[in-house]
């Protein structure tokens, strides 16, 4: 008895490993019924329950209050600008999208309402010079950077976005403010997000990006990239 | 309150019986340290409340990750000296199945207990399932965190099963301390080694035996599972 129900352990987490992936986007649509509607956070915890998982490439959690937060549009502009929360939220146009969020480690969350600031109006408004190329982002986190090109930061779904899920970006999902590039893999999302820059070259020591200077694909489209095959977002 | 019994284990000291020698209690207690550990630092990793309260993502994240490393350990050690011979007839008698352990557990407890022997149906597969998991959380762990090698799927499989089988143990491991709580006699002999004699005549009538069966010495224990050919 004990043999075989260690094996048998062994064998179901193997299979676990190999199956695994497509048993959880399963499990996602048996459970969704259930967690969609539900007010108590409670299956939350449960795993397949389309849950993000959290991530930083530094040691904590960075910290910014919603009074301290500025965001900055510089470099190759005619007018730089600096932004506050209140300008975010309330004083630029609004726009609200419902997309899917991939990360490339295989984990995908359906239909997540965000909302914003088009990325294509901040540039409109800053007037972007002609020899500009690509748009650079910093993470507050003082590790994290991305970049996109400027065609790419000009999509109608890229968003600065102050509020997701029905309430404002919290802090392990990169509040106040993040990016949200709709149609790639999440590590252009980036968290924590206080300064966008527009750039006419890309250059060392922060591009093309924290994660694809260590490997993984600069032009990250989801089902693309990355040598994955996802349904697009 | 009894002195922590050094003597070997299933034997009398006194009006009492050694349930778990030295080697079993320590095998247990740093395996319970190792799995809560466990179990704490990878709620605050899971759960982003928890993480947002706790930070020191980093740090959490190494100590998840090297305490699993050492998860092995103890059960290797418990092997490794001359103390294995009661840590090898205690397993023994944990993994073995009998038709009454499935009597006592389809009927939550009240029937299969005449001839109940040192463990019941639900410590042996407590034990199994604890023990189970050390190489799939180990190997679905290391999968997780040195994904390089790995197809991305395998990532996500591994994740699903750790996620999953984490969660199954948070709900053993709560049962299994709720248990512990609620029989002191049982929490003292993992503690200090010891249980009544009595409470052994009364509730484990077939350890029982075994233990009469060598006395007058009782150090004489036979293998269980060495049961006489033929």
């Amino acid at each position: 008895m004990g043999r075989r129900a260690l094996l048998g352990m062994l064998g179901l987490g193997g299979l676990g490993i190999l199956w695994g992936a497509k048993a959880q986007s399963w499990m996602e649509d048996v459970l969704r019924p259930l967690t969609i509607n539900d007010q108590t956070g409670l299956s939350s915890f449960l795993p397949s329950s389309g849950r993000f998982r959290i991530y930083t490439v530094t040691g904590d959690l960075p910290r910014r209050t919603d009074a301290a937060y500025r965001l900055t549009v510089d470099g190759a502009v005619d007018h730089p600008v600096t932004l506050d929360l209140s300008d975010l939220r309330n004083r630029l146009p609004q726009t609200a999208l419902t997309k899917d969020f991939q990360c490339v480690t295989g984990w995908r969350i359906k239909e997540v309402p965000w909302r914003g600031v088009k990325l294509a109006d901040l540039l409109d408004d800053a007037g972007v010079h002609s020899a500009a190329t690509h748009v650079r982002f910093w993470s507050f986190d003082g590790v994290y950077t991305e970049t996109l090109t400027l065609d790419q930061a000009r999509r109608d779904d890229v968003l600065i976005a102050h509020s997701m899920q029905g309430g404002p970006v919290t802090r392990e999902h990169g509040g106040p403010v993040r990016l949200y590039v709709a149609p790639m893999y999440g590590y252009k999302s980036l968290k924590w997000l206080e300064r966008v820059q527009v750039v006419t070259a890309l250059d060392a020591p922060t591009d093309p990006g924290y994660w694809e200077r260590l490997g993984y694909d600069v032009d990250a489209w989801v089902g693309r990239s990355n040598g994955l095959d996802d349904a697009p977002t | 309150m009894t002195a922590a019994v050094t003597a070997e284990v299933d034997t009398r000291a006194g009006d009492r019986v050694v349930r778990f020698a030295r080697a079993e209690r320590w095998l247990h207690w740093s395996n319970a340290t190792l799995f809560l550990v466990l179990l704490a630092t990878g709620m605050t990793l899971y759960v982003p409340a928890l993480s947002r309260v706790v930070g020191r993502r980093v740090l959490i994240k190494d100590l998840h990750v090297y305490s699993g490393l050492l998860l092995p350990v103890p059960l290797l050690l418990a092997y490794a000296g001359r103390w294995r011979g009661g840590v090898r007839r205690d397993v023994r008698r944990l993994a073995r199945w009998s038709v009454d352990d499935r009597r006592w557990l389809t009927s939550l407890g009240r029937r299969g207990r005449t001839t109940m022997g040192k463990f019941n149906a639900g410590q042996k597969l407590n034990a199994i399932f604890v023990v189970g998991c050390i190489p799939v959380m180990l190997a679905t762990g290391s999968i997780m965190r040195w994904f390089d090698p790995f197809p991305l799927a395998w990532r996500t499989g591994a994740t699903f099963v750790h996620d999953w089988l984490a969660l199954a143990l948070l709900a053993v491991i709560v049962g299994h301390i709720g248990k512990a709580l609620a029989e002191p006699v049982s929490l003292r002999a993992m503690v200090r080694g010891t249980v009544p004699a009595a409470h052994v005549e009364r509730h484990h009538p077939r350890w029982w035996a075994e233990l009469q069966a060598t006395s007058p010495d009782p150090t004489q224990v036979p293998d269980p599972t060495d049961a006489p050919v033929g």
